[in-house]
């Protein structure tokens, strides 16, 4: 056995060269820049940060975003973990094509998901929207547009880590509950739920990056009126563009900074539960 | 070995259909009210696009896609797209035997680098960039405004996809019969191409379209990093939106028809590569 790990460290020249390479791509193609836009933040010490801490248009699109993303994270949850109990458990009409389709929210472009929604719910052409529009009910350029954007772009994260953990934990204890009395919801929070626990996390969490971050689709959709429907991603722009460098900086870290820390969250998770 | 998002990787066990359970009245009434909402937030607005882009007619669909300028933008998009993909199936191939059978200080944070840019919002990435290949880069590299630009974005945000698809069909392989074939005199790029590599190509090619994917769908990253110059840095996205903007929904759609197009042929294709995967393991 000792003799086997041995062999398989053994390492040849191209495996450093192999190593060295890839070590040096990701260095300047992604740990450099992100370092980068720390230090740029700090350059002036606090400054930066405390200018769009200090700033009520900012703190409201940062509470807008946040609010959006909370939301659109419980939707894609109870729907993630509800659809994917049904592809998994049941049988389902164009089961195939339905997976199939789950999938598309992640390469859509973002512009198109936008426009996809303004052309259906939009105000004065879409196609709901004059009506919803009588009944008083604002989408495009209001609160429900955003969050309707943030969802559609989310939606697949649950249910890609909710379906294949469902799938592993078959189900022989989800009968033995039934069989023994157990009603479909006892079984589902007794028994289903503690077993996917972990994957609907990672989907949670997943999401929850995904939807802080949105920004082409929420660009089309939100209007973008300052200290309205102006969201944390649009104002990083808007700040660049305005040549507020340094507070298109520390916007730009502080949604780095929760992404990072999802990342790491998912990654400090998962090994507990693969090992 | 773990990954850490397999959210940019096809649920590979997703796939084998098994037969279930028939709906009962409760889950028959779930499936129908998740369908309604799926229909309401994706089938039907996407459907809009394409009814949308049709609207008037072959000719008017012909037209706006066929202008010098939106031309030119499709072209960039699917020429640098297909570029990235390229050095993706090489330099996503070796990140992931890198992170399988490797092994070294500091693995893990290799690990969290590789998913950044999944988790990271598109407008950051952009600045990201911008700040170590813009105007005040420490290196003196200054591509920003060219089509380098959009080449580097792309690369940035698909980074993820071959590598994660890859990762764990790498280790998942029999290494019983690598020593086998080493034993018997192969030399190690023998081993790798007679033996490693035939199993790792369905997990490549699915790579592969899930990076071409995202890279023709790109906007956010470029926003600031590529200057949006027509018929220079301007990306089919751009285009779709400064339609909108101009209250041309038509003709944004039509451009929108060509990039869903794009999507949906992907999505075939990994469903179908994904199939293959499964049946070799």
């Amino acid at each position: 056995m000792a003799e086997r790990a041995l062999s398989r460290n053994k390492r040849g020249p191209g495996a450093y060269l192999v190593r060295l390479l890839v070590i040096v791509y990701l260095f300047f193609l992604v740990a450099w820049p992100v370092y980068l836009v720390a230090k740029n933040t700090f350059a002036d010490g606090m400054e930066n940060l405390n200018g769009i801490l200090e700033d009520p248009d900012v703190i409201h699109a940062l509470s807008l975003t946040v609010q959006v993303a909370l939301i659109a994270v419980v939707i894609n949850t109870v729907f993630g973990v509800g659809i994917s109990m049904l592809l998994v458990r049941y049988d389902l009409p164009g089961k195939r094509w339905l997976s199939a389709l789950l999938d598309l929210p992640l390469s859509v472009s973002p512009i198109v998901v936008g426009l996809s929604l303004v052309l259906v719910y939009g105000g004065r052409t879409g196609w709901f929207g004059p009506t919803l529009e009588d009944a008083g009910i604002q989408v495009i350029f209001s609160t429900p547009g955003i969050v309707l954007a943030t969802v559609f772009v989310a939606l697949p994260l649950v249910i890609r880590e909710v379906v294949p953990v469902l799938e592993e934990v078959g189900e022989e204890q989800e009968q033995a509950a039934r069989s023994l009395g157990a009603n479909a919801l006892q079984t589902f929070l007794r028994i289903t739920l503690p077993s996917i626990k972990w994957g609907v996390i990672y989907g949670v969490v997943l999401s929850l990056a995904r939807s802080l971050g949105e920004f082409g689709a929420v660009k089309v959709v939100s209007g973008n009126v300052l200290g309205d429907t102006r969201t944390a991603t649009l104002v990083v722009e808007e700040k660049y563009l305005n040549f507020d460098k340094g507070g298109a900086y520390a916007t730009a870290f502080l949604l780095a900074l929760v992404a990072v820390a999802c990342i790491i969250v998912v990654s400090a998770l998962r090994p507990k539960e693969d090992r | 070995m773990t990954t850490t998002l397999t959210s940019d990787r096809p649920a590979v066990t997703r796939r084998p259909i098994r037969h279930g359970r028939p709906l009962t009245r409760v889950s028959g009434l779930g499936f129908g009210v998740a369908m309604l909402w799926f229909s309401l937030l994706v089938l039907i607005p996407l459907t809009a696009v394409v009814v949308t882009a049709t609207t008037g007619g072959w000719a008017g669909f012909w037209e706006a896609v066929t202008t010098e300028q939106t031309l030119a933008a499709i072209e960039l998009t699917v020429g640098t797209a297909f570029a990235v993909t390229l050095v993706n199936i090489v330099i996503g191939t070796m990140i992931a035997w890198v992170l399988v059978r490797d092994r070294f200080f500091g693995k893990r944070i290799l690990e969290i680098i590789i998913d950044i840019p999944f988790a990271l919002p598109t407008i950051v990435a952009g600045l990201v960039l911008l700040s170590l290949y813009g105007p005040k880069s420490p290196l003196g590299i200054d591509i920003a405004n060219t089509r380098q630009a959009v080449f580097l974005a792309f690369l940035f945000v698909t980074l993820p996809f071959v590598v994660r698809t890859v990762q764990p069909v790498l280790a998942e392989l029999d290494r019983d019969v690598e020593e086998a074939a080493m034993s018997l005199g192969a030399s190690r790029i023998t081993v790798f191409r007679r033996i490693i590599l035939p199993s790792l190509t369905p997990a490549i090619a699915a790579g592969a379209a899930l990076s071409f994917a995202r890279g023709v769908s790109e906007y956010g990253s470029l926003v600031l990093l590529s200057g949006n110059l027509p018929n220079q840095t301007e990306v089919t996205s751009v285009r779709i939106l400064s339609s909108i903007e101009n209250d041309n929904l038509d003709s944004a759609a039509a451009v929108a028809t060509i990039l869903l197009v794009i999507s949906f042929v992907v999505l075939i294709l990994v469903d179908y590569l994904q199939r293959r995967l499964v049946r070799r393991g």
